[in-house]
């Protein structure tokens, strides 16, 4: 009987398009037809995807804002002080003037806290979207859409993560690459499943990737997507990394035309509800492991 | 100087499979690989290392334990919880906005700036001058890095006497694409007839236009799903998109890869390696224009 309840479970590969979405839907497919309360967030707010294959109702749209400083212009002194401390270049002083540059803006706040005339406030600019709904009676579902020609990806990251609840097990499906939205989407995992495809890049990306989730600490497994007989240098890779491989899908024709057509794999081809199971089954292992390591240590 | 960007919106699309072989096809140009995240460029242009630059951008707070009061206003101060309550600060949650150094009372913050990367400038073996970085895991910035990949590039070029510059974008529509973007002349976007490769293409396309760039497609694996293609097609014509071209599926590419070499080297009597090279002379007279 599988049961990671209140587990967060992110889907990260460092490249793109190795199979994150499609192992992190089918999986969370696969969790709620077994009985678990799943709740999928797609926190690749630049090109979410997770939607076309659970095809979710949606039942709560909401815009997403972050904070930006105003100036009141008839308070400010101009004297300098809050473009000299900010550390993004978002506010240029001019003589009678101060110019907020919204987009570079982090919202830490410390512009308002040093201006001395307290002309400054904090409004707030929307960055996009967040949308929550149902894909199925056992699974919920959330994703952020951001804003095109928007850079500020990561607070709507951390907004579409706000929206867990303990009672579900959380399959996250994080951004490709490795930077801070990768980040932003991987804190706070419980474990992350590389998803990877046997391939030079493939194992070019997974290597910086496994050791973000090092440098944060997270229990990391593999599964090897597109699988065509076996790939020494990732399996080498892995061995020496002592990274487990959760599964292998192999590379199926079947499989890419029913994800060409937005489709859930599990449905069409049930013949692979035996891979996600196992899956399912050395991710907990996986748990276990680092669980009872974590107890070892606490102990001595 | 004309800049060219390949980008994809969707990962995995084959943008650096087909940067790769425009490499082969196309004389006199600079490449660069602005994918700082996770750059593969590299592994098929098999490049030689002129000169490493350090990058550096943005800075991180430390709390130094024996000036400590432990009275918690940088606590109160960091809006990204960068700071535990025994007062260390998580490098990977600090922002680096300097609220906690210039509020401590006991001056116990230091804030510095440390190495988030680095760039390397390269020849390749055809003597094309080739730009890429490495991001540190997790590293913020790379919107920073991308400018600086390309500022390199394009002074590697002009010493060259090159006027064209062939870039490896990212994917996603974020910060670093839209580093990798402005200022340049056509976004080339790779796309791929799958449900997601057509949701994909439709933003990256609206944000090429947001950012007044012309943009054309290239259809990857366009035999995989006609109906899809078609759809592709047609999103294309509605919104005067010009598709350069149709690559159909081939296993080869990934053998290629394996070898380490661009297909239409590797394999130049393909029908795959026939359409790249039709693609490769439409921006050849891009470049021209």
């Amino acid at each position: 009987m599988i049961d990671l309840a209140g587990m967060n479970i992110t889907m990260a590969s460092g490249k793109g398009g190795t199979g994150k979405t499609t192992v992190a839907v089918n999986f969370a497919w696969f969790l709620a037809s077994a009985g678990q309360r799943v709740q999928y967030l797609d926190c690749d707010v630049e090109e979410p995807n997770g939607h076309i294959f659970l095809k979710p109702s949606i039942t709560e749209s909401s815009p997403s804002k972050v904070m930006v400083p105003v100036v009141d212009q008839e308070k400010c002194t101009s004297c300098g002080e809050c473009g000299l401390k900010c550390q993004f270049h978002a506010i240029v002083n001019l003589p009678g003037d101060t110019l907020i540059f919204p987009g570079l803006c982090h919202s830490c706040g410390l512009c308002v806290a040093a201006c001395p005339a307290g002309a400054i406030t904090e409004g707030d600019r929307e960055i996009g979207i967040i949308e929550k709904g149902k894909a199925t009676k056992e699974m919920d579902f959330i994703h952020g859409v951001l804003n095109i020609g928007e850079a500020m990806a990561v607070p709507l990251i951390k907004r579409v993560k706000d929206g867990r609840r303990d009672s579900c097990v959380h399959i996250i499906d994080a951004p490709p690459g490795t930077s801070c939205p990768v980040v932003a989407t991987l804190t706070g995992s419980d474990a992350v499943i590389m998803v990877t495809e046997p391939t030079p890049f493939g194992l070019h990306d997974l290597k910086i990737a496994i050791d973000v989730a090092k440098l944060l600490d997270i229990p990391t497994g593999v599964v090897i997507n597109r699988d065509q007989g076996g790939y020494p240098p990732l399996t080498g890779y892995l061995e020496a990394a002592g990274v487990p491989v959760l599964a292998v899908i192999p590379e199926d024709a079947d499989i890419a035309r029913h994800y060409s057509q937005g489709g859930i794999i599990l449905e069409s081809l049930p013949r692979y509800i035996d891979v996600y199971r196992s899956m399912a089954e050395n991710l907990e292992k996986l748990l276990d492991i680092h669980s009872s390591r974590a107890r070892r240590v606490m102990i001595s | 100087m004309k800049e060219i960007v390949v980008v994809s919106g969707k990962g995995g699309t084959g943008k650096t499979s087909v940067v790769a072989s425009l490499a082969c096809l196309i004389d006199r140009k600079a490449m660069v690989d602005c994918d700082v995240d996770a750059a593969n460029l590299a592994l098929v242009l098999n490049p030689r290392v002129i000169e490493e630059k350090e990058f550096t951008a943005g800075k991180k707070a430390r709390i130094m334990n024996e000036k400590c009061t432990a009275c918690g206003v940088c606590r109160d101060m960091c809006r990204f919880n960068a700071i535990s309550e025994d007062f260390i600060v998580d490098p990977v949650a600090c922002e680096g906005c300097g609220a906690c150094f210039f509020y401590c009372p006991a001056s116990a913050v230091e804030f510095e700036t440390p190495l988030a990367g680095h760039c390397y400038i390269c020849d390749t073996p055809a003597g094309d001058p080739f730009v890429y970085a490495e991001l540190s895991p997790g590293e913020e910035n790379s919107g920073k890095l991308v400018t600086m990949v390309r500022t390199e590039a394009k002074a590697r070029a002009e010493h060259a006497g090159l006027s064209r510059v062939l870039i490896d974008g990212p994917p996603g529509i974020g910060c670093p694409v839209i580093s990798s973007i402005t200022g340049t002349s056509l976004a080339l976007i790779v796309t791929e007839p799958t449900a997601s490769g057509i949701h994909d293409l439709e933003r990256i396309a609206q944000l090429a236009r947001h950012f007044s760039l012309p943009a054309a497609v290239i259809i990857n694996k366009s035999d995989i799903n006609p109906a899809c293609t078609n759809s592709i097609d047609q999103y294309c014509s509605r919104n005067n998109i010009p598709v350069l071209g149709r690559l159909p599926y081939d296993a080869t590419i990934s053998e290629a890869q394996r070898q380490g070499k661009a297909i239409v080297e590797y394999a130049p009597d393909l029908p795959v390696s026939k359409a790249l090279r039709e693609i490769s002379e439409q921006i050849i007279s891009i470049y021209k224009e």
